[in-house]
């Protein structure tokens, strides 16, 4: 090949060859899950064995085990009721902020937006110690409901910024209009602006509950009881039993979890970029 | 209209925000009164102790430990998040068969859940049954039973954690620039192209110099999620061996909740703030930025 062919092959090539290794290297964890989820315990735990091929038949045990042996499937529920007690909250307390921050023209409200998306800043390891402390006053330790209190901190803020570029898209005559027609404010709020928003409002529920379920710091730091668990932390932490790891069962909960939620999330993901980055991108 | 609007966002907003100022102000002074006290769990009442805890950790190892790693880890999986993500974005601009799918593999660290993603890489580092151990013995880089142990020794450790970050944080930043990239104006690099400028010279004079906003956006966030995290380090390592992966979240942790002094903890996690607090700057300084332009 001459030099030219080879400057035309180069960009070709090697964007291949750089999709192709990060991807190898990125999803490699959870093909390893998925391996590790069918395969006999004395197949897992033999040293001398390829470990990447099935050396004995492949097995359901591990996921019996999981199923029918472990909390797993109650962890699963608690995180689910938290989802969405914690949506409802959401939901409430940032579409009625979001809207009076859009609709608040001038300096003022650009400021309170920015100070809203800035708390989201503030890490939930700054904030666990003191509120471990709030939590327990208020009698919530142990129960899921120490979560669902403390949940919608990080959720209302971004959900408001987020919001508020959806209600400002949506042009102030229109309502003008309909409160002309007779509407008044909060009417023409329900009955015009909410349903333009949909999609905003739908992607600030997915959001919510992905959030709700990759949380682990606060789930950690409030509940210990096992059967109060949050998925996220049970998994992890109680699926070990002194330090006998039970690997297959534990790589099939990883992955069992993992894909639904990455899924939901990856269907919305451009939106939550788009939140990301208001200011850099215009 | 404009007085009504604005007496809108004065009688809504406040019920919102009233329960943010509670659920974060609240608690940040909080932590501010705790680490100026002697409270433990067993008995959490304010005594002023002045600077007394944070001579006390100052002077700690662990502490000083915990404080460089945090350092350390974001600084380094910061350079090569963005060297990679830079890369892959690029690769990933232009739309090919399958783009969808494979942006939903690179995505997946990033969209799964961090503490069962780093579970899944406890197991490949494992100290008997790694992959990557039974690979390298497969390649005669060691004899069986001869390979290092991952998570076992202090520079490996770091080096495991660093690359768990690494993983997480590459897709967020890949599709944060994506997003930068598509906002490029075309005509710049296709005049260029047209000028007979090559791949490669379009790629290093036009498109990263004009990425540098977005780049730093990406930083910023990136930053924060490692400086700021603890998930990975308490399930990797809890901070072992001999504190040699412990960070400022880990170790407040430790010391706070499971070792009950929560004095020593509040006064610990205080020292996340300065980095937050430049964060915080930069950030409304790249918004003003965008506002005026």
């Amino acid at each position: 090949m001459t030099r030219r062919d080879w400057r035309k092959l180069g960009p070709g090539a090697a964007k291949f060859a750089t999709l192709a290794t990060f991807v190898v290297l990125l999803a490699f964890p959870f093909y390893w899950m998925l391996i590790a989820t069918f395969k006999q315990n004395i197949d897992l735990y033999t040293v001398e064995n390829n470990p990447f091929k099935f050396n004995l038949p492949p097995t359901l045990d591990h996921l019996k085990l999981l199923f029918f042996e472990t909390r797993y499937v109650r962890w699963l529920g608690n995180t689910a009721l938290v989802g969405v007690i914690v949506v409802i909250i959401t939901l409430l307390l940032a579409v009625p902020a979001a809207y009076s921050l859009a609709r608040l023209t001038g300096r003022w409200g650009q400021r309170m937006g920015i100070a809203i998306f800035l708390t989201y800043l503030i890490p939930p390891t700054l904030l666990f110690i003191p509120l471990s402390r709030v939590v327990a006053v208020l009698g919530l330790q142990d129960t899921i409901w120490s979560v669902v209190l403390v949940y919608p901190s990080f959720t209302v803020p971004f959900s408001i910024w987020l919001l508020m570029g959806f209600f400002k898209s949506i042009p102030k005559e229109l309502e003008d209009a309909a409160m002309v027609d007779g509407l008044t404010r909060f009417g023409a709020f329900v009955k015009l602006v909410i349903p333009i928003s949909t999609s905003g409002i739908l992607t600030v529920v997915i959001f919510t509950f992905t959030l709700v379920t990759q949380e682990f710091v606060y789930a950690l730091t409030f509940i210990s009881p096992e059967s109060q668990q949050m998925v996220g932390v049970g998994i992890p932490i109680f699926l070990v039993r002194g330090d006998v790891y039970f690997w297959g069962s534990l790589m099939a909960a990883c992955l069992i979890t993992s894909v639904p939620i990455a899924l939901l999330y990856n269907t919305f993901l451009d939106r939550f970029i788009a939140g990301f980055t208001v200011g850099a991108v215009k | 209209m404009a007085v009504e609007n604005r007496r809108l966002g004065f009688d809504v907003f406040p019920r919102s925000g009233f329960y943010i100022v509670l659920l974060i102000g609240g608690p940040l002074v909080l932590a501010v009164m705790y680490a100026f006290s002697d409270a433990r769990i067993g008995n959490p009442g304010f005594h002023y102790v002045g600077l007394e805890n944070f001579r006390s950790i100052l002077q700690s190892p662990s502490f000083r430990a915990a404080l460089r790693n945090s350092v350390v880890f974001t600084v380094v999986a910061q350079i090569i998040v963005i060297v990679c993500s830079t890369m892959l974005s690029i690769a990933l601009e232009k739309p090919f068969q399958g783009r969808k799918f494979t942006r939903f593999l690179i995505l997946l660290p990033w969209v799964a859940p961090i503490s069962l993603g780093a579970i899944g890489w406890k197991w490949i580092l494992d100290s008997i049954y790694s992959v990557i151990t039974w690979v390298l013995i497969w390649l005669h880089v060691y004899k069986p039973y001869g390979a290092p142990m991952w998570l076992g020794e202090p520079k490996l450790a770091m080096a495991s954690v660093i690359l768990v970050h690494c993983w997480r944080l590459i897709p967020f930043s890949t599709v944060i620039m994506l997003a930068g990239l598509t906002a490029i104006p075309k005509d710049i690099p296709e005049a260029a192209a047209i000028d007979g400028a090559g791949f490669w010279r379009i790629l290093f004079r036009i498109n990263i110099p004009m990425m540098a906003p977005i780049i730093s956006v990406a930083v910023l966030f990136g930053t924060i999620f490692t400086f700021t995290d603890m998930t990975v380090v308490y399930i990797l390592t809890a901070g072992g061996p001999f504190d040699s992966t412990q960070t400022l979240p880990s170790l407040a942790f430790a010391t706070g909740i499971q070792g009950s002094d929560l004095a020593a903890g509040a006064a610990m996690s205080l020292f996340l703030i300065p980095v937050l607090v430049l964060i915080a700057y930069f950030m409304l300084r790249a918004a003003h930025r965008a506002e005026v332009t």
